[in-house]
């Protein structure tokens, strides 16, 4: 009976349940040392997200912006956002987002990876 | 009543809630500066106007009595909604059960309480937060023998939160740290209660007046958010449900500060929350800070939604958007 009832009341409040996107994982993993440069950045996060509002940009350790700008929502994923990069040297990388879920709920953050060569 | 089912049925419904809503995924809600989310605390209160609902907070002790221990449980709700951009309005109220050994139960409510937050101030680059607020005890909504007020109380307070992701990269483990603080003065509305009884001695009515002493209130909770660690400093592999969990210690103290000046009494709070996508789960051990507050060691835990997650086309904006 307790549990029928807590079924009941947990479907009056289950929404089309969407939240704040959060990041699941990334590629490079955040706080990680390479022995070689990344092609892209790649994070997959915990929501679907809103692809012309969503972005990753990465920057060197003078603050400038090294990725390509071609950020973009993984055609088959809808929680993959993935970001190009030339070939960058050694030395940190920051790596910021700024995303929107489906639902408009809005979060970013950073984190950063290095380039040991 | 079955005291022996009372916190199993209680955590019953919000915990089925909970799982089930909880379940596909993981992720945030609420409380946020720059890249720092902080979660609810349970004994003290964090800087954050959200929508949020606290149901139920259940603490649990043992005290001492004059013919045994005495159990003394409460149960709590809190419901706070945005009405406002950067304001919340909260309501709450608790259920009091006082079990003497080899007695019936003494039960009650507490008196209500309404709060309002407003953040003043946030500094995303530093993960800092400021907000002001006022708390109303209405007095006579709760039962006086169980210790409720017939008088209200009003608590101006101070609440800031800082995290520590500002640090530099060498300091990497230290960069989840982070701090939340509220001070508050408590101001009763009634200066002392006056008491009449009938002096055998002399014959008379006897006057006594008791005070009620303003009271400094304070307090500080630190926090380590794993979750923090793995998404913005390192990612050291941790899996679920650990890599959602964030200890905690949290310090809830009191001081009185004119007529009745007695001594500072408090509790040491340490403990753990889980967050989830749109709840939360904490417990806490309750340490007395001295021999005034107490001798014994109790318990609080606490289940706590995110309502602007979990219903957002209602509560992700505030309910009036001027």
């Amino acid at each position: 009976m307790k549990t029928l009832l807590s079924m009941a009341v947990t479907l009056v409040f289950l929404p089309s349940a969407w939240a704040h996107a959060f990041i699941d994982h990334a590629e490079p993993a955040v706080g990680s040392k390479l022995a070689s440069p990344p092609g892209a950045v790649k994070i997959w996060f915990t929501e679907r997200l809103e692809p012309a509002l969503s972005t990753i940009r990465v920057f060197d350790s003078q603050g400038t912006e090294v990725d390509k700008r071609d950020t973009k929502v993984d055609p088959k994923n809808g929680q993959l956002l993935v970001v190009s990069l030339p070939a960058i040297k050694t030395g940190k990388y920051r790596v910021t987002w700024r995303v929107v879920s489906v639902d408009t709920h809005v979060t970013n953050g950073s984190f950063e990876f290095e380039i040991t060569g | 009543m079955n005291f022996k089912n009372l916190i199993p049925t209680a955590f019953y419904i919000p915990l089925g809630m909970c799982a089930l809503v909880a379940m596909p995924n993981w992720a945030d809600a609420h409380g946020f500066a720059g890249d720092r989310f902080f979660p609810a605390t349970i004994s003290t209160d964090d800087p954050f106007a959200a929508s949020e609902l606290s149901l139920p907070t259940i603490s649990a002790i043992r005290q001492p009595g004059g013919s045994g221990p005495v159990k003394d449980i409460n149960i709590s709700a809190d419901l706070s909604v945005l009405v406002l951009p950067r304001t919340a309005v909260t309501i709450g109220d608790g259920y009091q059960i006082v079990k003497p050994a080899d007695q019936r139960a003494l039960t009650g409510f507490d008196n209500l309480t309404a709060n309002v937050l407003f953040e003043f101030y946030e500094n995303d680059a530093h993960e800092l937060i400021t907000s002001v607020g006022l708390t109303w005890e209405i007095g006579g909504t709760g039962r006086r023998s169980l210790g409720a007020s017939s008088f209200s109380t009003f608590t101006p307070t101070f609440y800031v939160g800082k995290g520590l992701g500002d640090l530099p990269s060498s300091l990497p483990w230290l960069r989840p740290i982070a701090l939340t603080g509220e001070v508050g003065l408590s101001i009763p509305s009634r200066a002392g209660d006056r008491s009449v009884s009938f002096d055998m001695a002399t014959g008379r009515n006897q006057v006594t007046i008791t005070p009620n002493p303003d009271l400094i209130q304070w307090g500080i909770a630190v926090e380590y958010s794993l979750i923090y660690l793995q998404e913005h400093v390192k990612d050291i592999g941790l899996k679920a449900p650990f890599d959602r969990l964030i200890p905690l210690v949290e310090f809830a103290i009191q001081t009185p500060v004119n007529r009745l000046i007695g001594p500072t009494t408090g509790t040491v709070n340490p403990g753990i929350i889980w967050s989830g996508q749109y709840c939360q789960f904490g417990v806490e051990a309750v340490i007395p800070v001295n021999s005034h507050t107490g001798n014994n060691v109790g318990v609080v835990a606490q289940l706590h939604f995110y309502l602007d997650d979990i219903l957002p086309k209602v509560f992700s904006k505030p309910l009036i958007n001027p």
